[in-house]
């Protein structure tokens, strides 16, 4: 290149770059139709937003994205680790050391399966919905099996660690079993903390039916 | 002449109050002998008459029936539609389930708008049933006995499949939901209603094959496109559109893994 | 709520299979609504078919029957061209018929 050129080349290539990026989104979104989407992208296009429940809902948190896949397992060692210690740390221990509510509280919570859809009413409190899943008091029987039975947990005693383990596991099981089916009760905001003590009392209070 | 009236009759509901009390029963699937006592016997009957009805009557500013609708199989082809759905279109050149194939039906044969198209396809509680909900039911119904089989030819039709896969895993909303969650083990049960995994031949094929399904405790036909928006809402995540994306490839996942089942729809649900 | 039974009967020999249903609520008055008071109770309490003007079904109903009943009985002796008759009568005195020719 001569450099009598050089002066007017240059304004000329930086113009000829900036129509180039103008017009990059053309031939690139004709492109990307057979590209694939990314499921967020599907997702946000096949939904709307309805009463309390917005699109933000869709977008993943870290752990969710890494346990997107079909074996549960996060595939990066190294990230399954701080995923798991991040879930941990999550936890939030009740703050006056009280771990046990109100067993008879516990039952109602147990078997309400209301809470955060958009035909629920944001102002009432969530159910924790345990039977969907659990096996809890023997004498309910319409219990689901996705997770372990539950009857008898309180076998298990009062003691500090069963006290703490139990209520980390409710708030956020993922810091014993990454990528657990279970919701993050505490972690998410799903229950407050005196619904999570009176959940607690239902499986380890002798008296509550779960242990009878 | 002798009028006599037989032993055969059959109320819907009376023994609806005996499910959930013995959980011996409850593990043996309730329902299965609730549909056998009722044989034939199924309310959506009336609903697919109703659609047939209105598949033949002109409708819209075109004043256009359905007769001339593409459902895959050519202008007017219902019989067998329903088990090749959803598929690749080359007039949209898009991937469509039934329901948004008779959206475009609507917008394109009968000049409705869009938005009157897609004002009301399910049923509220205590509704008397819809228009899509019947034409739905007539169409799978002209499918019963015939073997799911899901074209997987087409690029699109490849690609939706492997979209659908993806949104079935996504994990979203406060309670870390996807479909999987329950969906992808079989004879797992939510309080006592079995859940189909979907990822099986016999527990999609199980699910795909029995929607569009009259549903007793709500007195109507539902579709297979309401049932994944219950999911959704399930989820806690947003409303799921009716003929979306989402919904066409989560379909189109289901109905692969699904082939070769035989269509039995409109069911009976509790 | 009149004209809302929907009816199909079909003929196999001489005998008409009826199949019919009904729109009802078929309120026990043991629910509650949302704002937790009791919804009235509402159901059918009789149910009549006839074939012609002869009565071939009589029944007695009552809160048990769901709502939306689906009715299916068998007449012997039918012909084509008959018409059968659904009438109910509720506990508000309210009532609906639909008819049906046999084919």
């Amino acid at each position: 290149m001569k450099n009598a050129y050089f002066k007017l080349a240059v304004p000329l290539l930086i113009s000829i770059a900036l129509a180039a990026c103008a017009k990059s989104p053309e031939p690139n979104s004709a492109n990307k139709s057979n590209e694939p989407k990314s499921a967020e992208q599907i997702w946000r296009s096949s939904m709307k937003a309805k009463n309390h429940v917005g699109l933000d809902r869709i977008t993943q948190t870290e752990l969710q994205k890494a346990c997107s896949n079909n074996s549960d397992i996060v595939a990066n060692e190294a990230q399954r680790a701080v995923l798991q210690q991040q879930a941990m740390n999550s936890v939030a221990f009740p703050a006056d050391g009280n771990y046990l509510g109100d067993w008879q509280r516990g039952e109602a919570i147990a078997g309400d399966g209301k809470g955060l859809q958009w035909n629920d009413n944001p102002n009432e409190p969530n159910g924790g919905n345990c039977y969907a899943c659990h096996e809890l008091s023997p004498k309910e029987v319409a219990y689901g099996t996705i997770g372990p039975s539950l009857k008898n947990y309180g076998m298990r005693g009062q003691s500090e660690a069963m006290l703490q383990y139990t209520w980390a596991k409710i708030w956020n099981p993922n810091a014993y079993t990454l990528c657990s089916h279970m919701p993050r009760f505490g972690d998410a905001g799903i229950l407050t903390e005196q619904q999570l003590k009176d959940v607690m009392a239902y499986l380890l209070d002798p008296a509550s039916p779960v242990n009878k | 002449m002798i009028i006599k009236r037989l032993p055969k009759l059959k109320v819907i509901g009376l023994c609806l109050g005996l499910f959930g009390v013995n959980s011996a029963i409850a593990q043996d699937d309730p329902f299965a002998e609730y549909r056998a006592m009722m044989g034939d016997d199924n309310p959506a009957i009336f609903v697919s008459e109703e659609g047939a009805d209105l598949w033949q009557a002109p409708n819209g500013p075109k004043q256009a029936s359905f007769e001339q609708c593409d459902l895959g199989l050519g202008p007017g082809i219902v019989e067998g539609a329903y088990a090749q759905l959803p598929r690749y279109f080359a007039d949209t050149q898009q991937v469509m389930d039934l329901e948004s194939r008779l959206f475009y039906c609507m917008e394109t044969l009968q000049g409705r708008s869009p938005e009157e198209a897609r004002k009301k396809p399910y049923s509220s509680t205590g509704d008397m049933g819809t228009e899509i909900e019947a034409l739905v039911t007539y169409i799978a119904e002209q499918s019963t006995g015939m073997p799911i089989a899901l074209p997987q030819q087409h690029p699109l039709e490849i690609a939706a499949y492997e979209q659908g896969k993806s949104l079935f895993y996504y994990r979203a909303g406060p309670h870390d939901f996807s479909c999987a969650t329950c969906h992808r083990q079989s004879d797992k049960r939510i309080r006592l209603q079995n859940l189909p995994n979907l990822t099986t031949n016999e527990g999609a094929g199980a699910a795909y094959s029995s929607w569009p399904a009259y549903r007793i405790s709500q007195g109507l036909v539902r579709t297979m496109g309401w049932r994944m928006q219950s999911c959704g809402r399930q989820q806690r995540l947003p409303e799921l559109q009716p003929g979306s994306e989402a919904v066409i490839s989560l379909m189109t996942f289901m109905g692969v893994n699904a082939k070769g089942t035989e269509m039995a729809a409109p069911g009976l649900k509790r | 709520m009149a004209g809302q039974i929907r009816i199909r009967a079909k003929l196999e020999g001489d005998v008409a299979e009826v199949k019919a249903l009904m729109r009802h609520p078929m309120e026990t008055g043991q629910r509650k609504d949302s704002a937790g008071n009791k919804i009235p109770a509402h159901f059918i309490t009789q149910v009549i078919a006839k074939m012609g003007d002869k009565v071939v079904l009589e029944s007695q109903w009552g809160a048990a029957v769901s709502q939306n009943p689906f009715l299916s009985f068998r007449v012997k002796g039918a012909k084509a061209g008959d018409t059968i008759t659904v009438e109910w009568l509720d506990n508000k005195g309210e009532t609906d018929s639909g008819e049906a020719v046999v084919k």
